[in-house]
């Protein structure tokens, strides 16, 4: 298989220094070439510096000298300015390739610290080993190993850890965490959610062992943190690949979730028949009010984005829209081990036409393969990111960006999970329906002005 | 310093320009030192992160227009494909040019070829890069893992170069061979020049090479009034454009620190001269660099004709400018001689610039004609700065300083420093992307225009600093010294 991507959609396990950015009051300290930081605090930007981001991350910027003679000397001095410069609660040393090739001893001088008591783990995220979804495991399980040895396993009823979305990586991901929390608290369980501005930062991730379940909110990615949680501390896991969009999926999340947690029929279908009833008041506008605009309604579906996200949509425009699946890219570069898995999911969906999953990393592929398509523009909705936003202009085809990179959206907390992100989705839809068609109009008499 | 184009690679700016990396003083002192060659400073046992030459070679070379691009690294190096893409694209539809995105592939290096060597890889990636672009030079982005690995670039370029029939170009910017970023820029403009650049078939008496980054062309209507043509390199730039270089009547830059090392180059290589002044940032800087052009290109009368017209078109509102902004104290960060080329604009524009930071300084530039000594150009033009520093972004060494000057304006070139601006609440203005608007006696209208717009929007600063966070310690706020971190510092 050839390897070379053009157009990448995503960057490479280092891109894991977001993930620790995602913790509230934690900084990561990277032991890597100087050039490394500000190229992936570019590319993942949704979410402004957090707490010691882009120019504030510590790096030992390693140059000819750490690399010849190796660089744990400079590591050290860089975590003893950071352990004086920052006010954090916990330091995560990464990686990139220069260390991992030269092979410095990171963990031993690590444990050092952790020793003295200095709330400090490391990983190898080494820019060839992986892209930032594994790279982003790779940290989830360094702090499970690391963080928390020794631990006591306390069971505090009802505490559910969550492994979903990446921080930064899924550009919706700070308002995604907000509305997963809301849900799984709006049965009475309470979220260890461990990211985002809600999340209590490290303390939150000391409690991992103490939760009565993990929650696996997501295709692949996590699986192998809840699996270290489980074999470290006993906390068994629940599988949930789709993340809830709308209320078809969020009510019969809601009903797994309550299964595993043995939490009572009753108690959540009180929950979801007032979730329901406040979400169908505004869906069933959607007859009227679509049927009045004259425009047109797409209802195939190609999406370009990673499998997270397009399982999310595919369900939501599949069953609550009536759209049919068309190719479903999958950007993340899903590890063979999970593949057959992901298919199925896919393949669950009830489309009149069956999911083509294809596992393709490269853009350029993907653009060559949806360039050869025969469009009906006024049909075709793109999920993905800029790239198919360009790509859709040219067809003059519907595009909504949900994947990076994100040129011409701003996002702080917008999300399309949970009843209410179904809507925000039906708004942002409808609303690009509306303006695409109107601009179709208003071009087509410009043309005719100037005698085209 | 001499120039040789048949080797591969060219020394480091460490080892070519005695390149200062951390410096705390004034900037005669330190103009002083340079010119003494004396160096002074190591760096910091403690950084934040900075930057590296490959992002640099990048933002020169992804954005030629019918030639493509390898990345040979891991896929974090690629990471600023995107970005370069979406300036290419937006940057043809504004020169009225058919839109598209760059044409790159990254070789993404794995595990398993950082022990068996990238190389068949890299074989691969090219043949795939000539199938999908079919271009008609390709570019290859080295790395640190193929840096470390020692993959025979050269001979496999080489090689494939005489099959392929066009130029394969290696460019060596590994991100860890240099503390300078703009070693990039050196290895990027090295590689156009050993591979691209052709000599001299006739010569063009009326073309003038201009080294920018992807910017408006505002030289071209300039040096029309005066009859000359101006050729942009590199951004946009074809690669015949780049191949006839040699031609040209004279070569200058936007930035020394930028173009140092091609322009030297173009001038002991192919005799074309560089012109040995200020780069056009402010209203004397722009007087020599014309008045330079003149007399290279022989048109020194049309040349004060031009002065004269354009120095009294903007007269009226460059007045209003400086009144609405007398009084008022700016700092400036920016790397290197870019700093210093807004140290004159800024103060055209009636401001006192009360301090400065540049991410690097050079000793020295290839060509050491002190015409092009950008630091000495700073003193002759408008007297010393108070409060000159030398470090590579570090935005807790800025906090610091700004916190005791406190300046009314802060002028930031790297967007991700701006945001301390910002947070601090002072009025910041953010001249990242397009350098060439604010170049010329347009420019500084420009620039001036924007500081005024910056002002009006006292409201927005105040409300982001009444709401900032930052995530140091006390021990941190209690330093007055700034550079506690710093090694082997002297401002001697």
């Amino acid at each position: 298989m050839n390897e070379f991507i053009e157009q990448p959609r995503y960057v490479c396990a280092l891109g894991s220094q977001q993930t620790v950015l995602g913790i509230p009051r934690s900084v990561p300290v990277v032991h890597a070439g100087p050039g490394c930081c500000a190229k992936l605090s570019h590319a993942l930007n949704i979410g402004g510096e957090g707490f010691a981001g882009v120019a504030m991350i510590p790096c030992t910027n390693s140059t000819q000298n750490e690399v010849i003679f190796g660089g744990e000397d400079k590591l050290r001095e860089t975590i003893d300015g950071a352990l004086k410069l920052y006010a954090a609660e916990l330091f995560v040393v990464l990686t990139g390739c220069t260390a991992d090739i030269v092979g410095d001893d990171v963990e031993t001088l690590v444990a050092e610290y952790r020793r003295r008591g200095v709330a400090i783990v490391n990983a190898d995220t080494g820019g060839f080993k992986a892209n930032n979804f594994v790279g982003h495991e790779l940290v989830l399980k360094a702090i499970i190993a690391q963080l928390l040895q020794g631990a006591a396993p306390r069971r505090q009823k009802g505490l559910v850890n969550v492994f979903s979305v990446l921080p930064y990586q899924h550009p919706f991901w700070r308002g995604d965490l907000e509305q997963l929390q809301r849900l799984i608290e709006s049965i009475g369980l309470k979220a260890n959610i461990l990211f985002g501005q809600t999340s209590a930062g490290a303390a939150e991730w000391r409690a991992i062992p103490r939760a009565e379940f993990s929650l696996v909110l997501s295709p692949w990615v996590g699986l192998e943190a809840a699996q270290l949680a489980e074999e470290l501390f006993g906390v068994p896991y629940l599988h949930y690949p789709t993340l809830p969009v709308g209320a078809l999926e969020s009510s019969r999340f809601l009903r797994t979730l309550a299964d595993f947690a043995g939490i009572a029929r009753a108690r959540v279908e009180k929950v979801v028949a007032r979730e329901e009833n406040w979400y169908y008041d505004y869906f069933r506008t959607l007859a009227t009010h679509y049927t009045q605009s004259r425009s047109p309604y797409p209802n195939r579906l190609y999406s370009a984005t990673d499998a997270a996200y397009a399982l999310a949509f595919a369900s939501y425009l599949v069953h609550e829209l009536g759209f049919v699946t068309e190719e479903q890219f999958l950007i993340d570069d899903v590890p063979e081990r999970y593949q057959e898995n992901v298919r199925e999911q896919f393949a669950a969906l009830d489309s009149d036409q069956a999911a083509r999953v294809v596992f393709e990393t490269d853009g350029g592929l993907i653009h060559t393969a949806l360039n050869a398509k025969k469009y009906k523009p006024s049909t075709t909705l793109f999920l993905g990111s800029s790239w198919e936003r360009d790509l859709a202009w040219k067809f003059k085809g519907f595009c909504l960006e949900v994947s990076l990179p994100m040129h011409y959206n701003y996002i702080m907390n917008k999300s399309y999970l949970g009843y209410g992100g179904g809507l925000r989705f039906l708004e942002d839809l409808f609303t690009n329906i509306y303006l695409q068609n109107a601009n179709a109009v208003r071009n087509r008499v410009i043309m005719a002005d100037y005698g085209h | 310093m001499t120039v040789n184009l048949k080797v591969p690679d060219l020394p480091i700016r460490e080892q070519r320009l005695g390149t200062i990396m951390v410096y705390e003083g004034t900037a005669k002192n330190l103009c002083e030192i340079s010119r003494e060659g004396k160096g002074c400073g190591m760096g910091c046992s403690f950084n934040q992160n900075t930057g590296c030459g490959s992002g640099c070679a990048m933002d020169l070379l992804a954005l030629v227009r019918d030639t493509a691009l390898i990345n040979h690294g891991a896929i974090g190096c690629a990471a600023d494909f995107n970005n370069w893409s979406n300036v290419y694209r937006l940057g043809l539809i504004n020169r009225g040019l058919a839109e598209e995105p760059i044409s790159a592939l990254s070789s993404n290096l794995q595990e398993k070829d950082t022990v068996f060597g990238g190389l068949e890889k890299l074989r691969a990636t090219i043949l795939e890069t000539r199938r999908r672009f079919a271009p008609k030079a390709i570019w290859i982005i080295t790395s640190c893992v193929s840096g470390i690995i020692g993959d025979d670039i050269e001979g496999l370029a080489s090689e494939m170069e005489r099959e392929a029939g066009i130029p394969i170009v290696p460019i060596y910017c590994e991100g860890f061979k240099s503390k300078v970023w703009a070693t990039g820029f050196d290895a990027a403009l090295h590689g156009i020049l050993r591979k691209i650049v052709r000599p001299p078939q006739r010569k063009q008496a009326d073309l003038i090479n201009v080294v920018n980054f992807a910017g408006t062309h505002v030289f071209t209507p300039l040096l029309a009034k005066v009859g000359l043509r101006v050729r942009y390199i590199v951004p946009f730039a074809t690669l015949e454009d780049l191949a006839e270089l040699a031609e040209a009547a004279a070569s200058t830059q936007i930035c020394e620190t930028l173009g140092t090392y091609f322009c030297h180059a173009l001038e002991t290589e192919y005799g074309v001269p560089e012109v040995k002044a200020p780069p056009p940032y402010g209203m004397g800087w722009t007087d020599a660099w014309l008045r330079e052009i003149g007399r290279l290109t022989h048109k020194e009368a049309e040349m004060e004709e031009l002065i004269r017209t354009e120095r009294a078109e903007i007269a009226p509102r460059l007045a209003e400018l400086r009144e609405a902004l007398a009084g008022k104290t700016a700092y400036i960060f920016a790397g290197d001689s870019y700093a210093h080329s807004f140290i004159s604009v800024i103060r055209d524009l009636g401001m006192k610039v009360i301090g400065s930071t540049a991410y690097h300084h050079d000793a020295r530039f290839d060509n050491t004609d002190d015409g092009l000594n950008s630091l000495q150009n700073v003193l002759d033009y408008g007297g010393d700065v108070d409060n000159f520093t030398v470090f590579t972004k570090q935005p807790y060494i800025a906090l610091t300083i700004l916190k005791k000057l406190k300046p009314d304006l802060l002028i930031f070139r790297h967007p991700d420093m701006a945001s301390l601006g910002f947070k601090l609440g002072i009025t910041t203005v953010c001249i990242n992307g397009d350098a060439n608007r604010h170049a010329c006696y347009l420019g500084v209208l420009e620039t001036g225009e924007q500081i005024l717009a910056a002002f009006t929007s006292r409201n927005l600063y105040r409300n982001l600093a009444e709401h900032a966070q930052f995530p140091y310690t006390e021990w941190w706020y209690e330093q007055e010294n700034p550079f506690v971190f710093a090694q082997g510092m002297s401002d001697e």
